[in-house]
């Protein structure tokens, strides 16, 4: 069976700065997987450059065996690989309903995915409609970027950093919302630092530390003082 | 009764100003560049309104409806294939580069149609006039008010109101995350860019009908539309036609105490501005 992405050995830069060494991961069709690991560990950087905000060589990222590395961010949305970026980055400019209708700006299918059907998700949004993006509290910014990136109706929905910054509570609510959509049927990768978080939610996890696969597999076949290890390297293990 | 009326002639010159404008404010609202080549825009508009004129015989106001989708194409052009290139986080590039331009396009006219004054004529309506108790005004200032007045209705509903002027504000907060959106950055700045060219032509047919024109008249044109956007504040539409009015009552004005002193006291009122509010009487965004 074809993956819906493979990355292949994937490098990432920031100028003479190497983010990413290599990184091979999959993800299939319904499935859920999420990416965890320490500030600085390349996550973002994965997910930016599966999304086109950086350019790889074309054959690093394969999309239902096509290569997509070299393509910019509003092709890969109009492949329907949508992300939800870390820090939401909503537009200010924009009330809460015009950033959700912007979301579906480069790519406007038939899906399970309408303003409505986000309201139903999300009714908090509906209430507050028409007030300025930013006026929201973080979890309602939050499931405004969530809701954005659904409008365009992806097969593949990108996640990073969901929780950064969130009470406890609330980062419950917006998870409680993923089972929903993952019954549409969407592939979710999630990027996350809150391990016990990503391996409830997660069919399979990988680990990245320092630009590098470090651990992957499903979470029951994990052992605790591996994650460990994977996540914050051999050495500081000991000091746990 | 006459300072009545010279605050009304200053209000409809005004209009004439905020027409200048308001394309130079699009422009600068969406993508932060300021387009030193505006003025030259509306003269090259102006020569181009008066080539279809004398070549088919046309009503200039006809005339400028054919011109309007030309420059559109060309003001498209120029963003797509030149000024995108020299957008970035150095303000200096776009200011160079549309600084030369302006050299270029008024040379190119001047090869092109000597330097000759122009006029371009609008038939009886150019000596029309309407009575308001007393205060006569002329057809063309009223018309070219109301025009001004249109064109930025018509603007705020195009930026506030449809899935292009979302796409317009989004790209403008944010373009890397607009990008994410499916918005292609470098089509909504020609399109913006492509706008700002048929309010340009608008502008160019009062320009034109009211007043003699010649290949290097643009950077007057230029200096009276920033100062309307300055005064105004930037980013708001509705304070680019204030401080079009606030340039055309200072002018109108000063003229009336001393014909010698009508373009001095609008740059005057300009500074006047910037002194007790810096960031113009109507700014909209915090940036």
């Amino acid at each position: 069976m074809r993956s819906l992405i493979e990355t292949h050995g994937l490098t990432a830069f920031y100028g003479d700065f190497q983010a990413v060494f290599g990184v091979d991961i999959r993800l299939d069709a319904g499935e859920t997987i999420a990416v965890i690991g320490a500030n600085g560990a390349g996550k973002s950087t994965l997910m930016r450059s599966i999304s086109g905000v950086i350019a790889n060589r074309p054959e690093m990222i394969l999309h239902r065996g096509e290569p997509i590395g070299a393509l910019a961010a509003p092709d890969v949305v109009r492949r329907g690989i949508a992300l939800v970026p870390e820090g939401r980055k909503l537009f200010p400019s924009l009330t809460v309903e015009e950033n959700l209708q912007v979301g579906a700006y480069g790519r406007k299918v038939d899906g399970p995915w309408t303003l409505e059907t986000i309201y139903g998700l999300f009714p908090i949004l509906k209430e507050r409609r028409r007030n300025p993006a930013t006026a929201l509290s973080g979890g309602q910014q939050q499931m405004v970027a969530i809701g954005r990136a659904l409008m365009s109706n992806p097969d593949i929905l990108l996640c990073d950093e969901l929780s950064l910054g969130l009470a406890p509570v609330i980062i419950k609510d917006i998870y409680a919302a993923f089972s929903k959509i993952r019954a549409t049927g969407a592939a979710i990768v999630i990027v996350e630092q809150d391990i016990a978080q990503a391996l409830k939610v997660a069919d399979r996890v990988y680990c990245m530390m320092e630009g590098r696969i470090t651990l992957s597999g499903r979470p029951a076949e994990l052992d605790r003082a591996d994650i460990h290890a994977a996540y914050f390297g051999a050495e500081t293990h000991e000091l746990h | 009764m006459s300072f009545i009326d010279t605050l009304l002639q200053g209000v409809l010159l005004g209009g004439l100003y905020a027409l200048f404008a308001a394309g130079l404010s699009l422009v600068f609202g969406i993508m932060r560049l300021v387009n030193l080549t505006h003025g030259d825009l509306i003269v090259l508009a102006a020569f181009l309104i008066l080539l279809i004129v004398s070549t088919f015989g046309l009503d200039p106001f006809l005339a400028a409806v054919i011109a309007a989708p030309l420059m559109f194409g060309i003001g498209w052009l120029l963003q797509y294939h030149l000024l995108n290139r020299t957008l970035g986080k150095d303000i200096l590039p776009p200011l160079l580069v549309t600084f030369g331009l302006s050299i270029v396009i008024q040379n190119g006219l001047l090869e092109g149609f000597t330097a000759d004054s122009r006029r371009i004529s609008a038939g009886a309506l150019e000596t029309a006039s309407v009575n308001f108790g007393g205060i006569n005004a002329g057809v063309m200032p009223l018309v070219t008010f109301a025009s001004a007045v249109l064109v930025i209705v018509a603007l705020n509903q195009l930026i506030y109101r449809t899935a292009l002027g979302r796409a317009f504000r989004a790209t403008s907060d944010d373009v890397v995350t607009a990008s994410l959106m499916g918005i292609r950055p470098n089509s909504i700045f020609a399109i913006a860019t492509g706008l700002a060219m048929m309010i340009v032509t608008v502008a160019a047919l009062y320009l034109g009908t009211r007043a003699n024109f010649d290949p290097t008249a643009g950077p007057t044109r230029l200096i009276y539309a920033f100062e309307a956007v300055i005064i105004g504040g930037l980013g708001s539409l509705w304070g680019t036609l204030a401080g079009g009015i606030i340039l055309g009552v200072a002018q109108t004005v000063g003229a009336a105490i001393n014909p010698e002193w009508q373009i001095l006291a609008g740059h005057i009122a300009f500074l006047l501005v910037l002194l007790l509010r810096p960031r113009g009487l109507f700014p909209r965004a915090v940036d």
